[in-house]
């Protein structure tokens, strides 16, 4: 059965400010969603909320089906997140923050070291495995931050500025792997790079002030924009918004 | 079961990786020492019992027990952690029950290696042993019941100082409730009913009673108690802050 996620009416605010208002958007299996916006815009507060992690004022997400707010567990077994600054345990080595991630997503010790063997050559984690996660550098951070993220291969991945820290070495393998991952998942990537959307989305939901300003497709964007390609036809957004 | 075994054994293990974790066990063993034989009189006291070893918990736990909880939920707010522990797939109650199982392993580790004591008295005398372990027994109990306390603090705040600091003071304040100097003060403007229940309310109160090798299944029930109530706590602050 393809894999769906749906973000229905998703509200928060914080005092007087409304930080994301009444988003909904939606996605089925082999999406790769781009989820543009101005930095302050609500992505990540959006990524929170869809993760569980905070708890909307109003709305709620559908994990495969799963409502976050009232079966969190099942809907959180589905997806990985990466958070923004992807954030391990700091005096912890590489090899046992993945194995402790994998022993709490439940895999039995034989998936589990298939697993944590599988996304350390697809990060190129091997050189740092024995090191402590604080000595680590931005860029190795951000790639375990995704190791933990892809470690039970989860339907639903929610990335919050993947290859924020990365050299374009690095972004443009973890765009390969991102992309080569999507046809059986969905896929959300928090980003800023309008470049990063070109190359890898099929989905463009850009979101300002908290609020939804477009869901489509980057073909649809450039007929509609008139523009020569997508990333003109979304920096002249972008530059309405500002 | 298996997700809070994990979770206590990285908590554990965080605490062991760093040298802390060994200054921390020396500082308590040494502060035991002292406390014992210098303000307790051991020797003077010529006796074949550990209360002048055990009088001294309260007060030791009130500034140890802060120094172990601080980092519980501080350091996971700090560096972040606590964004990738909340949306794994796990229940509040696992992730507070490892944390606070790490921290009460790690005390019944520094309790253990105070063992010593309990030789060294029954190799000058014949102490009542029963009294002992009833003793050692209050000791955890009153341990656990600080702990959290010092957990449910250190779930309001980023920074690891201002939870010592506060837990240090609830500490203290919670002994300080049964300590006579402080009840003959407050005799001096506060009606006897409210005095007598501040007093019931004391560790210290409830710790000596066992301290005298007495069950008494009031203070039991009183430790256990307290324990749930502020693990409880600690739930509700990390759901409230979680709601921002």
């Amino acid at each position: 059965m393809s894999v769906t996620l749906r973000v229905m009416n998703l509200t928060k605010s914080y005092g007087k400010l409304v930080a994301v208002d009444n988003i909904s958007f939606s996605a089925t299996q082999g999406d790769i969603v781009g989820f543009l916006g101005p930095n302050g815009a609500g992505k990540s507060t959006t990524m929170k909320m869809i993760t569980g992690y905070v708890t909307p004022n109003s709305g709620t997400a559908y994990i495969d089906g799963y409502d976050i707010l009232e079966q969190p567990i099942d809907a959180k077994r589905i997806f990985g997140y990466l958070p923004e600054g992807a954030p391990g345990y700091p005096d912890m080595s590489v090899k046992s923050y993945l194995d402790f991630i994998a022993v709490v997503r439940g895999l039995s010790s034989l998936v589990r070291a298939h697993r944590i063997q599988a996304v350390v050559e697809q990060l190129h984690l091997q050189t740092v495995l024995t090191k402590r996660i604080e000595t680590l550098s931005k860029g190795y951070q951000r790639r375990l931050g995704l190791a933990q993220a892809l470690i039970h291969d989860p339907r639903v991945l929610i990335l919050d500025e993947p290859t924020d820290g990365l050299d374009p070495n690095q972004k443009r393998e973890v765009r390969n792997l991102i992309a080569s991952l999507a046809h059986d998942k969905v896929i959300i990537i928090s980003t800023h790079m309008l470049e990063e959307v070109q190359a890898l989305c099929n989905r463009v939901v850009m979101i300002a002030g908290g609020k939804l300003i477009l869901d489509t497709t980057p073909e649809e964007l450039l007929q509609q924009n008139g523009a020569v390609d997508a990333i003109t036809a979304l920096e002249d957004i972008f530059a309405k918004c500002q | 079961m298996s997700i809070i075994s994990t979770i206590l054994k990285r908590e554990l293990r965080s605490y062991f990786l760093t040298p802390i974790a060994y200054v921390f066990i020396v500082v308590f063993l040494l502060l035991n020492g002292i406390c014992t034989f210098y303000f307790g009189d051991f020797w003077g006291r010529a006796q074949a019992d550990l209360v002048s070893f055990f009088s001294f918990h309260p007060w030791i736990y009130a500034i140890f027990i802060p120094a172990i909880s601080m980092r519980l939920w501080a350091e996971e707010r700090k560096t972040g952690s606590i964004e990738i522990l909340f949306t794994l797939p796990i229940t509040i109650t696992q992730a507070i029950l490892g944390k606070f199982l790490a921290g009460l392993v790690f005390i019944s580790v520094a309790l253990v290696l105070t063992m010593p004591m309990w030789i060294l008295v029954n190799y000058l005398g014949k102490p009542d042993n029963g009294v002992i372990a009833v003793c050692y027994l209050g000791s955890l109990l009153m341990a656990s019941c600080f702990l959290a306390i010092g957990a449910a603090v250190s779930a309001l705040t980023k920074n690891q100082v201002i939870a010592f600091v506060l837990s240090l003071l609830l500490c203290l304040l919670v002994n300080l409730l049964g300590f006579p100097v402080v009840i003959d003060q407050l005799r001096l403007f506060m009606p006897n009913i409210v005095i007598d229940t501040l007093r019931n309310l004391s560790f210290l109160t409830n710790f000596d009673t066992m301290s005298r090798g007495i069950i008494e299944l009031r203070s039991i029930v009183y430790f256990i108690t307290l324990t749930a109530f502020f693990l409880f706590a600690n739930a509700v602050f990390i759901e409230n802050k979680r709601a921002d």
